[in-house]
C-alpha cells in the first residue's frame, strides 16, 4: 500500500467536494503520551504482592473445584434452611453453586489481576490499512473474473447461463413444498366450532359435577367445561384423549355467572340465558388468554394478559383495552334440572382472524 | 520534566539483564508439539496472529459478555437436552416435588421438575442457562449501543453491523422459543399468544397456525418444534453468524476510541499474547462465576410454581421475560378499535401491528441505520475512530428517543402490577402510556441534543479557558482573579481531535447557482439536504489552534500561524502570566 493512498484517508481528509477553508487550522495529534510505570514495574515488593494475590486467587479457585465435588456426594440433596438474605432455599443448590462460582471467579480474577499488574502495559501501535485493494489488484480479480467467464463460453451462449440460473432458483421448491405441506392440516372451518353440542351438560372445573341453577349464585363465577371433557367422566376407556381434552379446554371453556335479569341489557343476552344465569366463552377475542377475573360490583370479566375488559351485563363488550370483538356467549337452557347447552357457539371463539369476516 | 523509563519492560529488562540471562529467552525453540503441528498443518506462519493488537476500553466488555453467555448458554444447554423430555405425551407426575404428585401433565413439565429436583445439581444447570440466556441479550442490548452511540457501525463495518442486528433479533427468539419449551401455565399462556398473532396475520393467519401448531391450538407438536428449532436450527444460525461476526472483528482491526497518539491509520493498545489472553480469557470466567453466583442465589422462572398448562386457566400479572416485554406492551397500548371486518375478511392491526409487523420493523430500522447515515452525510470515507456521543448530537439524541419509545412500551407490559402497586387505575396508566409513547421521545430527542450540545461547549471552554486552579491572585492595581490552569496537549486532544460534520448546504455548495437562480432538485436529494440540515445544522464546532491563541493572548498578543502546534505549546507553558488577563477580563 503506497504511502499517499493511506494519507488519503487521513481523519481530517475531505472527499473532493468538501471544501473547508480553514482546514489547516487544527491541532496535531500530539502521539502517545509518555507511558508510566506501576508499582510493580519498579518496586520488587509490591511486584512480588501482585504475584501472591494472583496465585492466591489460583488457590481459591482449586477449593473452589474441590469443594464442589466434595459437597455433590457429601451434602444431603434434600438439606433445606434459611440463608440470611435469600430465604428459605435448597441448601444443596446453593452450595453447589457458590463453589462453583467460587472456582470460576479465582480462575478469572486471577488472570485479569496478572494481567493488570504484572504483564507488561505499554501499549504497542499497530498499523491499519485500508480495506479497499489497490488497483492492481483489482485489475487482476476483474482479469480472473472474465477468464473464467469467457473459458466457460458464456460470452458466446447466454442460454447456458439463463438455464442454469433458472434450474438453481427452482430446485430448492421441492423440498419446501414437502416440508410446508407436511407441516399441518389445513384449517377448514375447525375454528368456526367448538366441541358443544345439542343438550350437552355444563360441568364444573375441575370437578366434573353437572350445574343445577340453584348452584349458580348471584357474584359469584363458575368455570365450566363441556359434558364428558372433565372429571371422572373423561377418563374412561372410550373418553376424550389427552389431546382432545386439551383441544376442548382450550376452545370450549365457558363462564358462568348469574346476573339480576334488570341488569341484562339486550333482549338476546337474556333469551340465551335462563333466569339471568348466562354462559359466556372464557376464551378472549385479542389474543386467546383465559379471561379469568370477575369484578362482582362492576360486573367486569377482565383479561389478565393485556387487560381487555368485557361488560358482562351488556352483552360482554368490550369497553377498554386491545380486544375488538364481545366474547361469544354461549346459548343454555334446562334440562332434567340441570343446565345444558342449547347449540354450539354462533360465532368462532377466540382471537380474530382473517377468514372470520 | 522528569524522564520516565519508556515501558514497564524496559525497566524490568534493566533489573533483570544482570540477573537471569538464559539461553531460553536469547534463542526461543518451538515446543515439540507445535512443531509436530507445524509439520502437518503449517501453524507456525500463524503465529502472528498473537501479535494481533486490541485496544482497551470498559465498554468493549459488553459484547465480550455477550459472546461468554452465549458459550455459557451452549455448554449448559447441551447438559439440559440430557434430561429434557421435549414431548406433551400425557403423564401422572410421580417425582419428589409433593405439591404436584398425582397430577396429569406434560413428559416436557414432568421432566424440567425432574430436572429441577431429582437430578443433582440439575437446577443449578437450569438457573445458570436461564440468567445466562438473560445476560446474553442483556449484553447484545448494551453492545448494540455502544455500538451506535460510538459510531462504530460507519463504513466499513455496516456488514458487520447488519449481521449484528440478525444475530440480536435470533436471540430475542432463541430466548423466547426456549423459555416456552419447560411447557408450565406462564410459558403456555406465551404460546397462546403466539396462537393469536399468528392467526392476526391478512390471508395467511389461519394457514400460519395450523401448520406451526401442526392443527388446532394447542395441538402436540408445538413443543418438539420449538424444542429443534430452540437447539439445532437456531444456535446452528446463531453460532455460523457469530463466527463471522467475530471474524470481522479480527478482519477490520477493532475499532479504537480517539487520543493522543490514537489515528484512523493505527491501532493502539494490547497484543493477543499474553495480555489479552489473560484479560479475556479471565473475562470469561469472571463472567461464568457470576453468572453461577446469581444462579446459586436468585431463583428465576420457578416453573413448580406456576403449575402445568392448562388453556383454560392463567395467572394473574402474567409476562414474558424482558426482552419480549416491548412487543407484549405494545399489545396492550393498541387500542382495539383498530380492528374491522371489510367484505367478509377481518384486519386485526391491533395484534399483527404490535408483534408480526413491529418486531421485524424495529430490526429493519436498526439494520438499515449506517446506511442511511451515510446517505445523509454523504461521507465515504473509512472510520476507525469512535465518535464519542456528544460530538454526532443528533445521532445520540436520535437513539435516545428510540430507546425511549422502547422503555414505554416496556413499561406498558406491566402497567397491571404499576396499577396494583400505585393504586391508579389502569385505565388512565394505558392511555397516559399512548400519549407517552409519541411525545416522550420528542422531548427525549430535544432534551439529549441540547446536553450534548451544552457538553460539547463545556468541552470548548475547558479548551480555551482551562481548569480552575483554585489559586486566587491579586493584580497591581487590586483585582482578584483565579488562576487558570490550561490543559497539557494530550488532555487537550480528546477535546480537540474530532471533526463536526457540516450540512450538505455548506460542503456540497448552495442550492443556487451564482445568479441565485434554484438549482433543479430531485425530491429524494432535496428530502437528503433537508435530513442534512436536520443533523447538523446546530454544531459546536472545535477548538482551533487560532482560537485558542485568541482566547490566550486576548487578541492582543502575537497571532500563531496556524496548525503550528510547537507554537502553541510555548504558548501553554507561559500560560500563568497569561492567565491574569484572560480570567480578568471574564470577572
Ligand atoms: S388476550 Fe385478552 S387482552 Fe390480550
Amino acid at each position: 500500500m503506497s504511502e499517499d493512498q493511506i494519507a488519503v484517508h487521513d481523519p481530517h481528509a475531505k472527499p473532493a467536494t468538501y471544501v473547508e477553508p480553514e482546514a489547516a487550522d487544527r491541532f496535531e495529534n500530539p502521539g502517545l503520551p509518555p507511558h508510566r510505570p506501576r508499582r510493580a514495574d519498579v518496586d520488587d515488593d509490591a511486584a512480588k504482592r501482585a504475584e501472591r494475590q494472583v496465585t492466591t486467587l489460583f488457590g481459591l479457585s482449586i477449593l473452589g473445584t474441590l469443594g464442589f465435588i466434595v459437597a455433590y456426594f457429601l451434602v444431603d440433596p434434600e438439606l433445606r434452611a434459611s440463608v440470611l438474605v435469600i430465604g428459605y432455599v435448597n441448601l444443596y443448590h446453593v452450595i453447589l453453586g457458590l463453589t462453583l462460582a467460587m472456582s470460576l471467579l479465582g480462575i478469572g480474577l486471577g488472570a485479569v489481576h496478572w494481567a493488570k499488574t504484572i504483564m507488561p502495559d505499554t501499549e504497542v501501535v499497530e498499523e491499519r490499512h485500508l480495506q479497499a485493494s489497490d488497483e492492481e489488484a483489482r485489475n487482476e480479480a476483474a482479469g480472473v473474473l472474465s477468464q473464467g467467464y469467457r473459458s466457460a463460453q458464456l460470452h458466446r451462449r447466454p442460454m447456458l447461463l439463463l438455464t442454469a440460473g433458472g434450474a438453481l432458483g427452482l430446485f430448492a421448491l421441492p423440498l419446501a413444498l414437502q416440508v410446508a405441506g407436511g407441516l399441518g392440516p389445513l384449517p377448514g372451518d375447525a375454528l368456526e366450532h367448538t366441541v358443544w353440542r345439542k343438550g350437552m351438560r355444563l360441568m364444573i372445573d375441575p370437578s366434573g359435577t353437572p350445574i343445577t341453577p340453584e348452584m349458580v349464585s348471584q357474584g359469584s363465577v363458575i368455570h365450566v367445561l363441556p359434558e364428558g371433557f372433565v372429571g371422572e367422566s373423561s377418563h374412561g376407556e372410550d373418553g376424550p384423549s389427552a389431546l382432545e381434552i386439551m383441544e376442548a379446554k382450550a376452545n370450549s371453556s365457558v363462564l358462568l355467572v348469574r346476573l339480576n335479569p334488570e341488569q341484562i341489557k339486550s333482549q338476546k343476552q337474556r333469551d340465551w340465558g335462563v333466569d339471568g344465569i348466562v354462559a359466556y366463552s372464557k376464551i378472549c377475542t385479542h389474543v386467546g388468554c383465559p379471561v379469568a377475573l370477575y369484578e362482582r360490583q362492576t360486573h367486569h370479566l377482565l383479561c389478565p394478559c393485556h387487560q381487555s375488559t368485557f361488560d358482562m351485563t351488556d352483552d360482554c363488550k368490550v369497553i377498554f383495552g386491545p380486544a375488538k370483538r364481545p366474547l361469544p356467549q354461549l346459548p343454555i337452557t334446562v334440562e332434567d334440572g340441570y343446565l345444558v347447552a342449547v347449540d354450539d357457539f354462533a360465532e368462532p371463539i377466540g382471537p380474530s382472524y382473517w377468514e372470520r369476516g | 520534566m522528569t524522564t520516565i523509563p519508556q515501558g514497564a519492560g524496559a525497566v524490568r529488562d534493566q533489573s533483570e539483564a544482570a540477573t537471569e540471562t538464559t539461553a531460553d529467552a536469547a534463542d526461543p525453540k518451538l515446543p515439540p508439539p507445535v512443531v509436530w503441528a507445524d509439520e502437518r498443518l503449517g501453524v507456525a506462519k500463524g503465529f502472528g496472529l498473537f501479535k494481533k493488537v486490541f485496544p482497551d476500553h470498559w465498554s468493549f466488555l459488553l459484547g465480550e459478555i455477550a459472546m461468554y453467555s452465549l458459550i455459557i448458554c451452549l455448554i449448559t444447554g447441551t447438559f439440559l437436552t440430557f434430561w429434557f423430555v421435549p414431548s406433551m405425551g400425557h403423564v401422572i407426575y410421580d417425582g419428589s416435588f409433593v405439591p404436584l404428585k398425582g397430577v396429569g401433565m406434560s413428559e416436557a413439565y414432568a421432566s424440567t421438575l425432574n430436572i429441577s429436583f431429582d437430578i443433582k445439581g440439575g437446577l443449578l444447570i437450569r438457573q445458570l442457562h436461564h440468567w445466562a440466556a438473560l445476560l446474553f441479550i442483556v449484553g447484545i442490548a448494551l453492545h448494540v449501543a455502544r455500538v451506535f452511540f460510538t459510531g462504530a457501525f460507519r463504513k466499513p463495518r455496516e456488514i458487520n453491523w447488519v449481521i449484528g442486528t440478525v444475530l440480536s433479533l435470533l436471540a430475542c427468539i432463541e430466548g423466547f422459543a426456549g423459555y416456552s419449551l419447560p411447557d408450565d401455565l406462564l410459558s403456555g399462556t406465551g404460546i397462546r399468544a403466539m396462537n393469536g398473532f399468528m392467526s392476526s396475520a391478512p390471508v395467511i393467519g389461519t394457514y400460519l397456525t395450523f401448520f406451526v401448531f401442526g392443527g388446532q391450538f394447542p395441538g402436540e407438536l408445538i413443543i418438539p418444534r420449538l424444542y429443534i428449532a430452540h437447539v439445532l436450527l437456531l444456535p446452528a444460525i446463531l453460532v455460523g453468524l457469530f463466527a463471522v461476526h467475530i471474524f470481522l472483528v479480527f478482519w477490520h482491526k477493532h475499532t479504537q476510541y480517539p487520543g493522543p497518539g490514537r489515528t484512523n491509520n493505527n491501532v493502539v493498545g494490547f497484543p493477543l499474547l499474553p495480555v489479552y489472553t489473560a484479560k479475556a480469557g479471565g473475562f470469561f470466567f469472571i463472567v461464568f462465576g457470576v453468572t453461577a453466583l446469581i444462579a446459586a442465589v436468585v431463583t428465576i422462572n420457578p416453573v413448580w410454581a406456576y403449575g402445568p398448562y392448562d388453556p383454560g386457566q392463567v395467572t394473574a400479572g402474567s409476562q414474558p421475560d424482558f426482552y419480549m416485554w416491548f412487543s407484549d406492551g405494545a399489545l396492550r397500548l393498541l387500542p382495539g378499535w383498530m380492528e374491522f371486518s371489510i367484505f367478509g375478511v377481518t384486519f386485526s392491526p391491533q395484534i399483527f401491528l404490535g408483534s408480526l409487523v413491529l418486531l421485524p420493523l424495529v430490526w429493519i430500522i436498526l439494520g438499515a441505520y449506517p446506511f442511511v447515515e451515510q446517505w445523509i452525510t454523504g461521507d465515504k470515507r473509512e472510520h476507525h475512530l469512535l465518535d464519542r456521543p456528544r460530538n454526532a448530537p443528533v445521532r445520540t439524541a436520535v437513539g435516545a428517543a428510540a430507546i425511549s419509545m422502547y422503555l414505554v412500551l416496556a413499561v406498558a407490559t406491566i402497567n397491571d402490577i404499576i396499577a396494583i402497586k400505585l393504586h391508579l387505575s389502569i385505565n388512565d396508566i394505558t392511555v397516559a402510556l399512548r400519549v407517552l409513547f409519541f411525545i416522550l421521545p420528542v422531548i427525549v430527542f430535544m432534551v439529549v441534543k441540547r446536553l450534548c450540545l451544552s457538553l460539547q461547549r463545556a468541552d470548548r471552554e475547558l479548551v480555551l479557558h482551562g481548569t480552575e486552579s483554585g489559586r486566587i491572585m491579586r493584580t497591581p492595581e487590586g483585582r482578584f482573579y483565579e488562576v487558570h490552569e490550561e490543559l497539557n496537549e494530550f488532555d487537550r486532544w480528546h477535546l480537540v481531535q474530532h471533526e463536526a460534520q457540516r450540512p450538505l448546504s455548506l460542503t456540497a455548495g448552495p442550492d443556487t447557482d451564482e445568479y441565485g437562480v434554484e438549482r433543479p432538485v430531485g425530491p429524494l436529494e432535496s428530502m437528503r439536504r433537508k435530513l442534512s440540515e436536520f443533523y447538523f445544522k446546530d454544531r459546536i464546532e472545535p477548538v482551533t489552534p487560532s482560537e485558542l491563541a485568541a482566547a490566550h493572548h486576548h487578541g492582543e498578543a502575537e497571532a500563531l500561524p496556524g496548525g503550528q502546534a510547537r507554537a502553541i505549546k510555548e504558548s501553554v507553558e507561559r500560560a500563568d502570566e497569561t492567565a491574569g488577563l484572560r480570567s480578568d477580563d471574564r470577572t
